[in-house]
Protein backbone atom coordinates (compact mmCIF):
# COMPACT_ATOMS: atom_id res chain seq x y z
CA UNK A 1 0.00 0.00 0.00
CA UNK A 2 1.01 3.24 -1.12
CA UNK A 3 0.23 6.79 0.28
CA UNK A 4 0.57 9.80 -1.96
CA UNK A 5 1.63 13.16 -0.62
CA UNK A 6 0.02 15.96 -3.11
CA UNK A 7 1.24 19.19 -3.12
CA UNK A 8 -1.27 21.59 -5.33
CA UNK A 9 0.21 25.49 -5.96
CA UNK A 10 -1.27 28.40 -7.60
CA UNK A 11 1.08 29.17 -10.77
CA UNK A 12 3.31 31.26 -11.02
CA UNK A 13 1.42 33.69 -13.16
CA UNK A 14 -1.45 33.93 -10.94
CA UNK A 15 -2.33 36.01 -8.35
CA UNK A 16 -2.77 34.85 -5.01
CA UNK A 17 -4.67 37.27 -3.47
CA UNK A 18 -4.86 34.91 0.38
CA UNK A 19 -1.12 34.61 -0.44
CA UNK A 20 -0.57 38.67 -0.39
CA UNK A 21 -2.68 39.34 2.55
CA UNK A 22 -1.13 37.01 4.31
CA UNK A 23 2.67 38.27 3.03
CA UNK A 24 0.93 42.03 4.14
CA UNK A 25 0.18 40.04 7.99
CA UNK A 26 3.76 39.04 8.06
CA UNK A 27 5.14 42.54 7.06
CA UNK A 28 3.06 43.83 10.07
CA UNK A 29 4.51 41.09 12.48
CA UNK A 30 8.26 42.88 11.34
CA UNK A 31 8.62 40.01 8.84
CA UNK A 32 9.93 42.69 6.38
CA UNK A 33 11.78 40.02 4.66
CA UNK A 34 9.72 38.05 3.05
CA UNK A 35 8.78 38.90 -0.70
CA UNK A 36 5.94 36.95 -1.38
CA UNK A 37 3.78 34.10 0.12
CA UNK A 38 1.67 31.41 -1.70
CA UNK A 39 -0.70 29.08 -0.42
CA UNK A 40 -1.53 26.27 -1.90
CA UNK A 41 -3.22 22.61 -0.83
CA UNK A 42 -1.40 19.36 0.86
CA UNK A 43 -3.33 15.98 0.33
CA UNK A 44 -2.79 12.71 1.69
CA UNK A 45 -4.29 9.93 -0.31
CA UNK A 46 -4.00 6.22 0.67
CA UNK A 47 -3.78 3.84 -2.24
CA UNK A 48 -4.37 0.55 -2.12
CA UNK A 49 -1.49 -0.80 -4.66
CA UNK A 50 1.07 -2.96 -4.76
CA UNK A 51 3.15 -1.53 -7.29
CA UNK A 52 5.08 1.70 -7.27
CA UNK A 53 4.70 2.55 -10.91
CA UNK A 54 1.05 2.30 -10.73
CA UNK A 55 0.11 4.31 -7.81
CA UNK A 56 2.26 7.06 -9.46
CA UNK A 57 0.17 6.15 -12.64
CA UNK A 58 -3.10 6.69 -10.59
CA UNK A 59 -1.96 9.63 -8.26
CA UNK A 60 -1.17 11.21 -11.65
CA UNK A 61 -4.30 10.17 -13.29
CA UNK A 62 -5.94 11.70 -9.74
CA UNK A 63 -4.58 15.22 -10.01
CA UNK A 64 -5.53 15.67 -14.01
CA UNK A 65 -8.91 14.45 -13.81
CA UNK A 66 -10.18 16.35 -10.52
CA UNK A 67 -7.44 17.05 -7.79
CA UNK A 68 -5.72 19.76 -9.85
CA UNK A 69 -7.07 22.35 -12.28
CA UNK A 70 -4.40 22.64 -14.64
CA UNK A 71 -5.88 26.59 -15.47
CA UNK A 72 -4.42 27.79 -12.35
CA UNK A 73 -2.18 25.02 -10.63
CA UNK A 74 0.57 23.19 -10.64
CA UNK A 75 1.20 19.86 -8.55
CA UNK A 76 3.72 17.29 -6.82
CA UNK A 77 3.06 14.63 -4.96
CA UNK A 78 5.82 11.97 -3.56
CA UNK A 79 4.94 8.31 -2.52
CA UNK A 80 5.30 6.63 0.45
CA UNK A 81 5.11 3.26 1.34
CA UNK A 82 3.01 2.72 3.88
CA UNK B 1 -39.27 26.08 -25.44
CA UNK B 2 -38.73 23.54 -22.43
CA UNK B 3 -36.49 24.69 -19.86
CA UNK B 4 -34.75 22.80 -17.42
CA UNK B 5 -32.92 23.74 -14.05
CA UNK B 6 -30.70 21.21 -12.18
CA UNK B 7 -30.73 20.64 -9.14
CA UNK B 8 -27.20 19.83 -7.18
CA UNK B 9 -26.99 19.14 -3.86
CA UNK B 10 -26.10 22.62 -2.46
CA UNK B 11 -27.51 24.72 -5.37
CA UNK B 12 -29.89 27.08 -3.55
CA UNK B 13 -30.95 29.55 -6.57
CA UNK B 14 -32.39 26.86 -8.50
CA UNK B 15 -36.21 28.28 -7.06
CA UNK B 16 -35.27 31.49 -8.35
CA UNK B 17 -34.12 30.45 -11.28
CA UNK B 18 -37.57 27.83 -12.43
CA UNK B 19 -39.34 31.15 -11.03
CA UNK B 20 -38.22 33.47 -12.95
CA UNK B 21 -38.26 31.14 -16.36
CA UNK B 22 -41.96 30.70 -15.66
CA UNK B 23 -42.45 34.64 -15.05
CA UNK B 24 -40.25 36.10 -17.88
CA UNK B 25 -40.89 33.47 -20.39
CA UNK B 26 -44.44 31.94 -19.88
CA UNK B 27 -42.72 28.33 -21.09
CA UNK B 28 -42.81 25.18 -19.32
CA UNK B 29 -39.49 24.37 -16.86
CA UNK B 30 -38.70 22.15 -14.91
CA UNK B 31 -35.98 20.52 -12.27
CA UNK B 32 -33.54 18.35 -13.24
CA UNK B 33 -32.22 16.24 -10.58
CA UNK B 34 -28.39 15.34 -10.72
CA UNK B 35 -28.81 11.37 -10.62
CA UNK B 36 -30.55 12.08 -13.64
CA UNK B 37 -29.34 10.37 -16.84
CA UNK B 38 -30.91 12.25 -19.58
CA UNK B 39 -31.66 15.83 -20.47
CA UNK B 40 -34.38 14.67 -23.38
CA UNK B 41 -36.76 17.17 -24.16
CA UNK B 42 -35.19 20.13 -23.06
CA UNK B 43 -34.41 23.05 -24.90
CA UNK B 44 -32.20 24.71 -22.48
CA UNK B 45 -30.36 23.96 -19.66
CA UNK B 46 -30.11 26.22 -16.48
CA UNK B 47 -26.60 25.26 -14.02
CA UNK B 48 -28.08 27.66 -11.24
CA UNK B 49 -26.22 29.15 -8.04
CA UNK B 50 -25.36 28.03 -4.70
CA UNK B 51 -22.69 25.95 -3.41
CA UNK B 52 -22.46 22.34 -5.44
CA UNK B 53 -21.11 19.45 -3.11
CA UNK B 54 -20.31 22.42 -0.02
CA UNK B 55 -17.38 23.82 -3.00
CA UNK B 56 -15.60 20.86 -1.44
CA UNK B 57 -11.95 20.92 -3.61
CA UNK B 58 -12.86 23.81 -5.69
CA UNK B 59 -16.26 25.13 -6.66
CA UNK B 60 -17.58 23.18 -9.04
CA UNK B 61 -15.04 20.66 -9.50
CA UNK B 62 -16.75 17.98 -8.03
CA UNK B 63 -20.80 18.26 -9.58
CA UNK B 64 -18.87 18.50 -13.23
CA UNK B 65 -18.69 14.60 -12.33
CA UNK B 66 -22.43 14.52 -11.16
CA UNK B 67 -24.33 12.01 -13.14
CA UNK B 68 -26.31 14.92 -15.13
CA UNK B 69 -23.17 16.29 -16.40
CA UNK B 70 -22.37 13.64 -18.87
CA UNK B 71 -25.52 14.55 -20.75
CA UNK B 72 -25.61 18.19 -20.31
CA UNK B 73 -21.57 18.19 -21.78
CA UNK B 74 -23.63 16.20 -24.93
CA UNK B 75 -26.62 18.57 -25.33
CA UNK B 76 -24.06 21.29 -25.24
CA UNK B 77 -21.39 19.65 -27.57
CA UNK B 78 -24.61 19.40 -30.13
CA UNK B 79 -25.09 22.67 -29.83
CA UNK B 80 -27.82 22.93 -26.97
CA UNK B 81 -28.15 25.78 -24.90
CA UNK B 82 -26.76 26.09 -22.01
CA UNK B 83 -26.78 28.63 -19.15
CA UNK B 84 -24.63 27.87 -15.69
CA UNK B 85 -24.97 31.20 -13.58
CA UNK B 86 -22.76 31.98 -10.58
CA UNK B 87 -21.51 28.21 -9.58
CA UNK B 88 -23.43 27.09 -12.74
CA UNK B 89 -20.46 28.98 -14.68
CA UNK B 90 -18.09 27.51 -12.10
CA UNK B 91 -19.38 23.91 -12.82
CA UNK B 92 -19.07 24.91 -16.51
CA UNK B 93 -15.34 26.31 -16.59
CA UNK B 94 -14.47 22.94 -14.79
CA UNK B 95 -16.41 20.55 -17.09
CA UNK B 96 -14.36 22.29 -20.07
CA UNK B 97 -17.34 23.68 -21.71
CA UNK B 98 -16.25 27.33 -20.97
CA UNK B 99 -12.29 28.06 -21.07
CA UNK B 100 -10.79 29.78 -17.82
CA UNK B 101 -11.48 29.50 -13.93
CA UNK B 102 -13.02 31.52 -11.40
CA UNK B 103 -11.07 31.96 -8.68
CA UNK B 104 -10.90 33.72 -5.03
CA UNK B 105 -11.61 37.33 -5.08
CA UNK B 106 -8.98 39.38 -5.55
CA UNK B 107 -10.05 41.38 -1.77
CA UNK B 108 -10.97 38.11 -0.55
CA UNK B 109 -14.60 39.03 0.31
CA UNK B 110 -17.94 37.43 -0.12
CA UNK B 111 -19.74 40.44 -2.60
CA UNK B 112 -23.31 40.65 -2.55
CA UNK B 113 -24.45 43.53 -4.39
CA UNK B 114 -25.59 44.74 -7.30
CA UNK B 115 -23.04 45.74 -10.63
CA UNK B 116 -23.16 46.94 -13.74
CA UNK B 117 -22.93 44.84 -17.13
CA UNK B 118 -22.59 46.34 -20.29
CA UNK B 119 -23.54 44.09 -22.83
CA UNK B 120 -20.54 43.19 -25.47
CA UNK B 121 -21.84 41.13 -28.05
CA UNK B 122 -26.53 41.01 -28.96
CA UNK B 123 -25.66 38.48 -31.40
CA UNK B 124 -25.97 35.30 -29.40
CA UNK B 125 -29.14 33.82 -28.21
CA UNK B 126 -28.74 35.24 -24.92
CA UNK B 127 -28.30 39.10 -25.34
CA UNK B 128 -30.06 39.36 -28.77
CA UNK B 129 -32.36 41.22 -27.27
CA UNK B 130 -29.91 43.87 -26.00
CA UNK B 131 -28.71 46.99 -27.57
CA UNK B 132 -24.98 46.45 -28.03
CA UNK B 133 -23.15 48.70 -25.24
CA UNK B 134 -26.43 48.30 -23.20
CA UNK B 135 -25.85 48.61 -19.28
CA UNK B 136 -28.03 46.41 -16.82
CA UNK B 137 -28.11 46.36 -13.46
CA UNK B 138 -27.70 42.79 -11.93
CA UNK B 139 -26.39 42.20 -8.47
CA UNK B 140 -23.31 39.41 -7.88
CA UNK B 141 -22.90 36.63 -4.85
CA UNK B 142 -19.62 35.39 -4.78
CA UNK B 143 -16.67 34.37 -3.07
CA UNK B 144 -15.12 33.22 -6.12
CA UNK B 145 -15.41 35.11 -9.00
CA UNK B 146 -12.41 36.47 -10.34
CA UNK B 147 -12.27 35.14 -13.75
CA UNK B 148 -8.97 33.68 -15.35
CA UNK B 149 -7.37 32.70 -18.36
CA UNK B 150 -4.17 32.46 -19.53
CA UNK B 151 -3.19 35.71 -21.86
CA UNK B 152 -4.00 33.23 -25.21
CA UNK B 153 -7.05 32.53 -23.82
CA UNK B 154 -8.52 35.95 -23.45
CA UNK B 155 -6.97 36.95 -26.78
CA UNK B 156 -9.09 34.07 -28.81
CA UNK B 157 -12.02 35.71 -26.53
CA UNK B 158 -11.88 38.92 -27.30
CA UNK B 159 -11.09 38.06 -30.88
CA UNK B 160 -13.93 35.87 -31.27
CA UNK B 161 -16.64 38.21 -28.80
CA UNK B 162 -16.68 35.61 -26.62
CA UNK B 163 -17.06 38.43 -23.73
CA UNK B 164 -21.10 38.94 -23.69
CA UNK B 165 -21.15 40.83 -20.40
CA UNK B 166 -18.56 43.19 -18.78
CA UNK B 167 -18.59 44.73 -15.38
CA UNK B 168 -18.81 48.72 -15.67
CA UNK B 169 -19.98 51.83 -14.04
CA UNK B 170 -23.62 53.29 -14.47
CA UNK B 171 -22.51 55.29 -17.57
CA UNK B 172 -21.24 51.72 -19.00
CA UNK B 173 -17.58 53.03 -18.76
CA UNK B 174 -15.27 50.07 -18.52
CA UNK B 175 -13.05 50.82 -14.98
CA UNK B 176 -11.16 49.52 -12.92
CA UNK B 177 -13.05 50.70 -9.71
CA UNK B 178 -16.67 48.97 -11.41
CA UNK B 179 -14.43 45.30 -11.24
CA UNK B 180 -15.43 43.94 -8.38
CA UNK B 181 -13.78 40.85 -7.82
CA UNK B 182 -10.45 41.22 -9.98
CA UNK B 183 -12.13 39.53 -13.08
CA UNK B 184 -9.09 39.75 -15.76
CA UNK B 185 -11.01 42.61 -18.61
CA UNK B 186 -13.76 43.24 -16.14
CA UNK B 187 -14.88 39.54 -17.70
CA UNK B 188 -18.53 39.08 -15.94
CA UNK B 189 -19.73 36.27 -18.53
CA UNK B 190 -18.93 34.56 -21.53
CA UNK B 191 -19.93 32.13 -24.22
CA UNK B 192 -18.46 29.19 -26.14
CA UNK B 193 -16.76 29.61 -29.36
CA UNK B 194 -19.85 27.96 -30.77
CA UNK B 195 -22.03 30.89 -28.74
CA UNK B 196 -24.39 27.73 -27.19
CA UNK B 197 -22.88 27.82 -23.67
CA UNK B 198 -23.71 31.25 -21.35
CA UNK B 199 -21.53 31.89 -18.10
CA UNK B 200 -22.13 34.62 -15.94
CA UNK B 201 -20.87 35.18 -12.34
CA UNK B 202 -23.68 37.85 -11.83
CA UNK B 203 -27.74 37.10 -11.14
CA UNK B 204 -30.26 37.59 -13.78
CA UNK B 205 -32.76 35.50 -12.11
CA UNK B 206 -32.83 37.62 -8.70
CA UNK B 207 -33.48 40.79 -11.35
CA UNK B 208 -36.37 39.68 -13.50
CA UNK B 209 -39.38 41.23 -12.11
CA UNK B 210 -40.87 44.81 -11.25
CA UNK B 211 -41.71 43.41 -7.11
CA UNK B 212 -38.17 42.84 -6.95
CA UNK B 213 -37.34 46.56 -7.92
CA UNK B 214 -35.57 45.38 -10.87
CA UNK B 215 -36.10 43.90 -14.13
CA UNK B 216 -32.78 43.96 -16.22
CA UNK B 217 -32.46 40.23 -15.81
CA UNK B 218 -35.47 39.40 -17.68
CA UNK B 219 -33.41 40.61 -20.59
CA UNK B 220 -31.59 36.83 -20.89
CA UNK B 221 -34.77 34.67 -20.76
CA UNK B 222 -36.36 36.92 -23.01
CA UNK B 223 -33.33 37.20 -25.39
CA UNK B 224 -33.35 33.13 -25.25
CA UNK B 225 -37.09 32.72 -26.08
CA UNK B 226 -36.91 35.40 -29.07
CA UNK B 227 -34.22 33.68 -30.33
CA UNK B 228 -35.91 30.20 -30.14
CA UNK B 229 -39.20 31.09 -31.60
CA UNK B 230 -37.28 33.03 -34.43
CA UNK B 231 -35.27 29.45 -34.62
CA UNK B 232 -38.61 27.53 -34.78
CA UNK B 233 -40.52 29.92 -36.95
Amino acid sequence: MFQAKIYVTLRKSVLDPQGSVVRKSLFALGYHNVPEVRIGRYMVVDLEVADRAEAAKQVKDMCDKLLVNPVIEDYTFELVEV
Amino acid sequence: MKFGVVVFPGSNCDADCLHAIQTVTGQPVEYIWHKSGSVDGFDCIVLPGGFSYGDYLRCGAVARFSPVMTPVIEFAQKGGLVIGICNGFQVLTEAGLLPGVLHRNKNLQFLCHDTFLRVENNTTPFTCRASLGQVIKVPIAHGEGNYYADPETIRQLEENKQILFRYCDPRGEITPEANPNGSINNIAGICNERGNVLGMMPHPERCAESVLGNTDGQLIFQSLLDFWQRRCG
